[in-house]
């Protein structure tokens, strides 16, 4: 019953929170359609974005370029710092030569790398794709170099000693092993990669959701600014469902293995 | 996985990857194949600090923008920590008011800090007030749930026992979830100042007028590569003394609490 009760309250308080933006914006007047948009207006806005398009670009245009930077910058950021994380966790001298490096630049956030990016590669993909990659970056080596320091140590001695070949203990005992925090990395990861998306194309871009919110700021038109962060927030709530799924299916066998997850 | 390493020996491996790195970087921009424009040397970064300690750039130097970062952060992370860690320890005391919450939070949590920028500007102004709404958004989620976490980890028999006693709801919340939920509300509010100073310097690259992260816009748009990595220094730096500084009071409060 407690999951009945529980989603009860949640879909009442959604409803309650429906109509006062209603009564408040729509009916009443009460926040002026200038500030918050109506519910009348953020329908039109959305309308307007899917039919006629805004920004030069409909909103599937927007979404998908926003999507595809936003892959290619994650990606990017697991081919590279999964294995270096690997590495780091497994090399004691790796991880001594490069830790000093990496304690030095980590403490400066994605979005501050910005505009260095656009004074490299102007306003163009390749800029964002960069900082996405920054962002993404570091919770992928991090939490990968955490995961192979919890691998127990007889797991480890056990395969040393029946002589298991370099790549074969990689992927076999190394990456198994890593994947439960891998996989927290790369959560985190796509959470950077989405909040430094949005901040690149608010900066300076030609499409993407990023430059929708933008153009609508600048012309003061609420209610697309609306639907743009409702489709920030769905989208980035369907690739982390996404990444989720693809944790399932690769930690299946964890599952399987005893329930101790 | 390997023995432990000698210190001295981390030491050096250590040392050798900082020289590498600053070595990597001065031959580069010094070998003439890249514009110094596209990458100056660490000692042409170096000198640009200094100068922009005394000289002004973009409206006031490096100080007076760090200055006015700094106000926005406060105001923003206070706000969230005032807000969001009462809220979360309700939220964790009472199943009804965790019901009506929870749904509006994970809904909201979704949408990137940034991306309150329009609307920020729209309710508040590109001066002080848009600007901290977007650090409390960033900061916010974080307060709110390790105070939640906290508060619903304590041990029941606590709270039994001081129901039992006939505690008045209030000084259960004060003296019993609160003090056992310090660890974690720590915890949330390290991380939660982490985001707060990233977002912050978003929404300074965005919208602001002051600041390193408006000073950064304005050496972008001059072409001023050495002002856009002296600014990410000046980013990084304050941030590891933010953290540093939470730490601290970590350590006095676990210290206060007898490791509790």
């Amino acid at each position: 019953m407690p999951l009945s009760r529980r989603s009860a309250v949640g879909v009442t308080t959604l409803a309650v929170v429906a109509l006062a933006w209603v009564l408040l914006t729509g009916v009443s007047g009460l926040v002026s359609p200038g500030r918050f948009p109506t519910p009348a207006d953020t329908w039109a806005a959305g309308i307007q974005a899917m039919m006629r398009g805004y920004g030069d670009a409909t909103l599937v245009v927007h979404v998908l370029q926003s999507l595809k930077l936003v892959a290619l910058g994650f990606l990017a950021s697991i081919a590279v710092g999964v294995p270096l994380g690997l590495l780091m966790g497994w090399s004691k001298t790796a991880e001594a030569v490069l830790n000093p490096v990496f304690m030095l630049l980590r403490p400066i956030p994605p979005l501050a790398w910005i505009p260095l990016a656009i004074l490299w590669l102007g306003l163009g993909d390749g800029a964002k794709i960069l900082v996405i990659f920054f962002a993404a970056f570091v919770p992928s080596v991090i939490n990968t170099q955490v995961g192979v320091k919890t691998i127990e140590r007889p797991v480890i001695e056990a395969a040393r000693m029946l002589g298991t070949p370099r790549w074969r203990f990689v992927r076999e005992v190394l990456v198994p092993g890593a994947s439960p925090m891998i996989f927290t990395g790369l959560r985190l990861s796509l959470q950077a990669s989405w909040t430094t998306l949005v901040a690149a194309e608010l900066v300076g871009a030609l499409a993407g959701l990023g430059h929708m919110l933008n153009l609508a700021q600048q012309d003061l038109y609420p209610g697309m600014i609306l639907v743009g962060m409702v489709c920030v927030a769905i989208f980035g709530a369907l690739t982390t469902a996404l990444l989720g799924a693809v944790e399932r299916r690769a930690l299946a066998w964890k599952r399987t293995r005893g329930g101790a997850a | 996985m390997t023995d432990v390493m000698d210190p001295a020996r981390r030491l050096l491996l250590g040392a050798c990857g900082l020289i590498g790195f600053f070595g990597l970087w001065a031959a580069i921009s010094g070998s003439g194949l890249v514009a110094p424009t596209f990458l100056p040397g660490p000692l042409d970064v170096a000198r640009r600090l200094v100068f922009l300690l005394t000289e002004s750039f973009a409206g006031g130097t490096l100080l007076v923008h760090l200055w006015s970062s700094l106000q926005r952060f406060a105001a923003g992370y206070l706000l969230a920590a005032a807000v969001g860690v009462p809220l979360g320890l309700l939220m964790g005391r009472f199943r009804t008011l965790d019901d009506i919450v929870s749904p509006l939070f994970d809904g909201l949590r979704f949408i990137a800090p940034i991306a309150w920028v329009p609307f920020a500007a729209l309710w508040f102004g590109t001066g002080f007030g848009g600007p901290v709404l977007i650090i409390f958004s960033g900061a916010f989620p974080p307060c709110l749930l390790n105070a939640y976490r906290g508060a619903k980890h304590v041990d029941p028999r606590y709270l039994e026992a001081a129901e039992m006693l006939g505690t008045p709801s209030g000084r259960i919340i004060t003296e019993v979830l609160l003090p056992a939920s310090v660890p974690s509300i720590i915890a949330g509010l390290r991380i939660g100042a982490g985001l707060g100073w990233q977002s912050l310097v978003g929404a300074e690259l965005i919208v602001a007028s002051t600041g390193v992260g408006y000073l950064m816009v304005q050496a972008q748009s001059a072409v001023s590569t050495t002002t856009v990595m002296v600014g990410m220094a000046a980013i990084g730096f304050i941030g590891v003394l933010i953290d540093v500084a939470l730490r601290t009071i970590e350590a006095r409060i676990h210290r206060r609490l007898g490791g509790a």
